[in-house]
């Protein structure tokens, strides 16, 4: 084992980057751009040994480190890793870049604070998926809506302020509930260790209450119909490396809240509440689906679609205990675990390409509206290679990472019981429906107007972007082994972790 | 072989990928299309030397793993080939077919700006078929299926500035998803009762016999034999791909599609997946009689109503498109009766007369400057003589023919259906019966229009009238000698002869081909004897009936659709299944999304709960405010009311 603490530089090193761009905005010899994409490299660099040394065959947690820092209440600073975190971390570094790319010419007023926000806001969400405890994760885990309240508020859309704000509070109410479930948890425990919480017996009673405030938080966070709502004006205002980072990373840690704080700490009532959960999974997939639809706008359509394919993997993670209930075995829970899993990083991939596409249309046309495009393969063909590629990745083309994780969760399903897996699959569908039909408006067909002719296409910066996401999409498509093989070793425990009842 | 299986299946891939970037970079163009071809004549040459390892050379079958694609709580998800005879034969036919397409491509295309482009989607399809049809496990069957769904969406759509197309690609696409649905779950109901999506490993369970007993509670309290409900499953699939009715309704409207595409997708290969998916499944068809007396009866009804469909149209694609739908119903009816050989015989006969057909009706297409109306056209038979002569030959194989390819596998699926005791077996066999009559009329409806009778084009178009280039007429030529003789050679071993061996499973029970071999004593003798079946005469009735009403008095037909008005308006409308999925899917969907944005989103949601508990605060805020309003009175009354009450309280 290496003895630096690798943790904590991911966490404090983009940081450091961002309060020092913030401090030199002024002077002329720093550019920010480069100063940003400089660190975010650096970053990537520190990612290498995490991957190199991680050991997959470990079921506890790895480059851990312990510092005590409120003795009093017995609170630490506590970092540490395991298969679910380091993909995530990955994925956060990965999209950082994409962010700062996403801005480099479209930010043009105050990109010294832009960089700086986005890099503080990626050391914060490495924070949130390395704490080990849980105040230091409720720390990470609301500071990082600062630089996105910022993001959105300085550099967003025209009616940014109500955004903003529907987005601040449901976040924050939700997160409230969630402190005070841990600080519940730490009375008890007589410390705030996650895996002492995870290990600790809990009365059904309790378990109910503290489960009812992590759904709160977690919910707004993935986030489940109905409250669903702030999603997609937070990001038709907020500006494309924005939005990259709200659908890749800032809901998938609604998703990790489920497997690392709900289902190991209270799971006889996650037992007891998985009906309702996957009620709401399966309204998020149907009804959010249909709703995607009719959108106009090609943000918000997005942003609908996302709440429907994060519907697969709170039904993915809770279906295990319809499993449970059907008395099938452990290995169709683990299918499910493991597929909502892959597509938390799929969509994170998936949403963050095709934030990126209607970010590089807006750049040139100023429109958003899908009504505004039409016949852009004509002068874009580069793109609308790219941008078909996504949309069908999107609606889980096989071959593409969009299908591994429905097919699993949609396998695994099945398994409990037939129709779940068939109202689930429905999204086959509804979900081709409009994807393609957002191609045929905005890529095929005749242009709406002359503006298109003047359409330019993608330049070499754009390019790589896109051409990363393309590359990552079908990798995991193709070769899902890679990240399966990670998390197994986790999924184990957790899965472990579920079954066990912590009743008396 | 495993190698030669890797170079057949990337060959292709290979190809589209240089084309593909000939097509971005905007040059190139004779690259793409000769990387495209070799790829393509690359993977036919290596499936014969498969073909040759498995009829000469003793190989059984060959299982080989590709790579692992992820290994979840013990479940395998393996790439891989299940190379045996059906699959190597189905691996020539799918190259050849391809091959000769994208030659005629090269003259077909030449003018279009897409050409490099359309090379590599036909040299993309090609990978993905041959991916599907060559896989040992039902996730790269899958892969393979949406592939060619996505290539044929992207085909059809091809050219994009067309609305026409583009809504008849989507259209294709959303179809095939629901038929995907199907068999998505059908996959699922296979893990879930054998626990691997290895063919191998799921034939072998299901042939020990354990499986047949196991049932599945769908509804409360209704138990279901777990085969069927996997068998019907996969079939829905099959009804997507092979447009079966009532998910036939993509087909007709593909032909937006350039020719070639149609020749090769639409025809030859993709919708005949389906049908191949059946008969490779045949060992788990074979243990529910319920699922094959729906495949029997799905198939033998598209087989009758879509052939009668193909006589009202205009358009010479459409006449062509109703008639693949029809023989599709052909193959699937064969499935159903336990005829797989049969069904697959007929694919392969198809395969080569329907290209033939699709690519004769596109050089009459490009000699008439994209005129695809055959009221238009007429005594073609001057001006283009070896379109005029391939067609026949095409034609003549599709309605069955003494002697022609198509006769032996059409003569034996009816034969194979009127011994089956399935259920429905009977209605199926008249629908087939009266679908020949029906095929007899179109076809030559067809050839009397197009290359008969006199000529009813403009003057400017008839001075321009040629044969269209070699490139064209090689693959003609190429595609009548199959049309014509290949069942010369080869019928007696598929049909009668176990070329299938193990590849196909046939319980004895239902196997009617060896009792129509009873009859069947050589290729010749099979031909000669036709004139005493009732079927040849239904045949000859079909041909006369076109002779007479088209070209001896031609003002017939327009006295009968007068008589029949409201039959004639069903038969135009397409028995009405495009309206009713435009009113209740499309358009349904669409309000459904309308209703639960503004009403469920924004009214209910965002309306009354969020900003309702905003303004709510906002009223309460307002009460609050009332009461500190500064007046000294206000406060001494409130302490005085406070008072009082905690008096009495106490």
């Amino acid at each position: 084992m290496i003895e630096w603490p690798l943790l904590s530089l991911l966490i404090w090193l983009p940081i450091t980057g961002g309060i020092f761009i913030l401090f030199f905005s002024k002077s002329e010899w720093i550019n920010p751009r480069w100063f940003a994409l400089f660190t975010v490299a650096a970053t990537w660099a520190l990612c290498v040994p995490l991957i190199l040394f991680f050991d997959r065959d470990a079921s506890n947690m790895q480059f851990t480190e312990t510092v005590s820092w409120i003795p009093t209440f017995n609170i630490h600073y506590a970092l540490g890793v395991d298969g679910f975190s380091v993909p995530l971390i990955l994925l956060t570094a990965f999209c950082t870049l994409l962010a700062v790319l996403a801005g480099w010419k479209s930010i043009q007023k105050h990109v010294a604070q832009y960089m700086a926000a986005f890099l503080i806001m990626m050391g914060l969400m490495h924070g949130v998926f390395a704490a080990r405890d849980a105040i230091l994760f409720y720390m990470f885990w609301e500071s990082m809506l600062v630089p996105m309240f910022l993001i959105i508020g300085i550099w967003g859309g025209d009616n940014r302020v109500y955004a903003t704000i529907k987005f601040f509070l449901y976040t924050f109410l939700g997160s409230i509930l969630m402190l005070v479930a841990l600080i519940y948890l730490g009375i008890q425990a007589g410390g705030f260790s996650i895996e002492d919480f995870q290990k600790m017996p809990l009365g059904l009673t309790a378990q109910l209450f503290i489960f009812i405030a992590f759904f709160m938080a977690f919910a707004v966070k993935v986030p489940m119909w109905p409250v669903h709502t702030w999603l997609p004006d937070a990001h038709v205002e907020a500006p494309t490396g924005g939005s990259v980072i709200l659908a890749a990373i800032m809901l998938k840690m609604g998703a990790y809240g489920f497997l690392r704080l709900s289902l190991p700490i209270a799971p006889d009532a996650s037992l007891l509440l998985n009906k309702w959960i996957i009620a709401l999974s399966l309204i998020a997939i149907v009804y959010i689906g249909f709703v995607s639809l009719v959108q106009r706008d090609m943000k918000k359509l997005i942003a609908y679609s996302s709440i429907a394919h994060m519907g697969f993997v709170t039904l993915g993670l809770f279906v295990g205990y319809l499993l449970i209930a059907e008395q099938r075995s452990v290995e169709s829970m683990q299918l499910g675990i493991e597929g909502a899993f892959v597509q938390v990083i799929s969509h994170g991939f998936i949403s963050a390409a095709l934030f990126l596409c209607v970010g590089v249309l807006y750049d040139r046309m100023h429109s958003r509206l899908i009504g505004d495009y039409g016949a852009v393969v004509d002068r874009m063909p580069i793109f609308a290679v790219f941008f078909v590629l996504f949309a069908l990745a999107n609606s889980g083309l096989p071959g593409t990472s969009g299908f591994v994780g429905e097919f699993m969760v949609i396998l695994s399903t099945l398994q409990a019981n037939f129709w779940i897996a068939a109202l689930a699959a429905i999204t086959l569908i509804v979900g081709a429906a409009y994807n393609l039909w957002l191609v045929k408006r905005v890529i095929f067909g005749q242009a709406s107007h002359g503006g298109i002719s003047s359409l330019e296409d993608i330049d070499f910066r754009e390019c790589v972007m896109l051409l990363l996401l393309a590359g990552a999409v079908l990798f995991v498509g193709l070769y899902p082994a890679a990240l399966l093989n990670l998390m197994h070793t986790s999924v184990d425990s957790l899965l472990q972790q579920m079954m066990q009842s912590k009743i008396g | 072989m495993q190698t030669v299986c890797i170079g057949i299946i990337l060959a292709p891939l290979l190809g589209a990928g240089i084309a593909g970037l000939c097509a971005l970079l905007e040059q190139g163009k004779k690259i793409a299309a000769l990387s495209a071809i070799g790829g393509v004549a690359l993977s036919f040459f290596l499936s014969l030397i498969l073909l040759k390892n498995l009829l000469w050379d003793g190989v059984e079958l060959h299982e080989g793993e590709l790579y692992t694609w992820g290994i979840v709580g013990g479940i395998q998800f393996q790439f891989g080939f299940l190379i045996d005879r059906l699959s190597a034969a189905m691996m020539v036919v799918v190259s050849f077919v391809s091959w000769m397409v994208h030659v005629y491509t090269l003259g077909y295309m030449k003018e279009d700006p897409g050409y490099s482009r359309f090379f590599s989607y036909t040299a993309l399809f090609t990978f993905f078929m041959l991916l599907l049809v060559s896989a040992n496990n039902f996730l790269q069957l899958f892969l393979g299926w949406e592939g060619v769904g996505l290539v044929s969406y992207l085909l059809i759509g091809f050219w994009y500035h067309r609305e026409s197309a583009n809504v008849a690609s989507m259209k294709a696409f959303l179809v095939n998803r629901v038929g995907d649905l199907g068999f998505l779950l059908g996959i699922g109901v296979i893990l879930l009762v054998f626990g691997t999506l290895n063919y191998q490993e799921i034939f072998e369970q299901a042939t020990r016999g354990d499986i047949a007993g196991q049932a599945l509670q769908l509804f409360q309290g209704h138990h279901w034999q777990a085969i069927t409900v996997i068998c019907i499953l996969l079939f829905i699939g099959a009804m997507g791909k092979s447009a079966q009715i009532p998910l036939h309704v993509w087909l007709p409207d593909s032909m937006e599609g350039p020719t070639p595409i149609s020749a090769l997708i639409h025809a030859a290969t993709m919708v005949t997946a389906g049908v191949f998916m059946v008969a490779r499944m045949s060992p788990l068809y074979e243990l529910s009689p319920v699922a094959s007396s729906v495949v029997l009866v799905v198939g033998a009804t598209t087989a009758l109503f879509m052939g009668i469909l193909g006589v009202v149209q205009q358009d010479i694609k459409r006449i062509i498109a109703y008639s693949t739908l029809s023989q599709l119903g052909y193959m699937m009816a064969s499935q159903g009766a336990s005829a797989y050989a049969a069904g697959i015989f007929h694919l392969f006969t198809h395969a080569f007369f329907k290209a033939l057909l699709f690519l004769g009706a596109g050089s009459v297409i490009i000699a008439l400057h994209h005129e695809q109306n055959i009221w238009k056209m007429g005594n073609l038979k001057r001006y283009l003589p070896i379109t005029y002569w391939t067609m026949l030959v095409g034609g003549l194989a599709l309605i069955g023919f003494p002697g022609f390819s198509g006769f032996y596998s059409k003569e034996i699926i009816i034969d194979a259906v009127r011994l089956s005791s399935l259920p429905g077996a009977s209605y199926a066999y008249w629908a087939l019966f009266i679908g020949v009559f029906f095929t007899a009329l179109y076809t030559f409806r067809l050839i009397f229009v197009v290359f008969h009778t006199h000529e009813r084009m403009d003057a400017s178009v008839r001075a321009h009238l040629t044969e269209p280039g070699a490139s064209v007429w090689i693959p003609l030529i190429m595609l009548a000698i199959p049309s014509l003789c290949i069942a010369w050679f080869v019928g007696d071993a598929l049909l009668f002869d176990g070329y299938f061996k193990n590849s196909i499973v046939v319980d004895p029970l239902h196997d009617a081909l060896p009792r129509i071999a009873h009859h069947y004593h050589s290729v010749m003798h099979f031909a000669l004897q036709a004139p005493m079946t009732p079927l040849f005469w239904v045949m000859t009735l079909g041909i006369f009936t076109a002779w007479f009403c088209y070209v001896k008095r031609p003002e017939i037909p327009g006295l009968i659709i007068r008589r029949v008005e409201g039959l004639h308006r069903v038969l135009l409308s397409k028995y009405g299944f495009d309206a009713f999925n435009q009113i209740v899917f499309a358009a349904g969907g669409r309000r459904l999304g309308h209703v639960l944005w503004q009403g469920g989103d924004q009214k209910i949601i965002d309306g009354f709960f969020v900003n309702g508990s905003a303004k709510s605060i906002q009223i309460l805020s307002g009460v609050v405010r009332q009461l500190q309003s500064g007046f000294l009175y206000h406060y001494a009354l409130a302490m005085l009311v406070g008072l009082l009450v905690f008096l009495l309280w106490m």
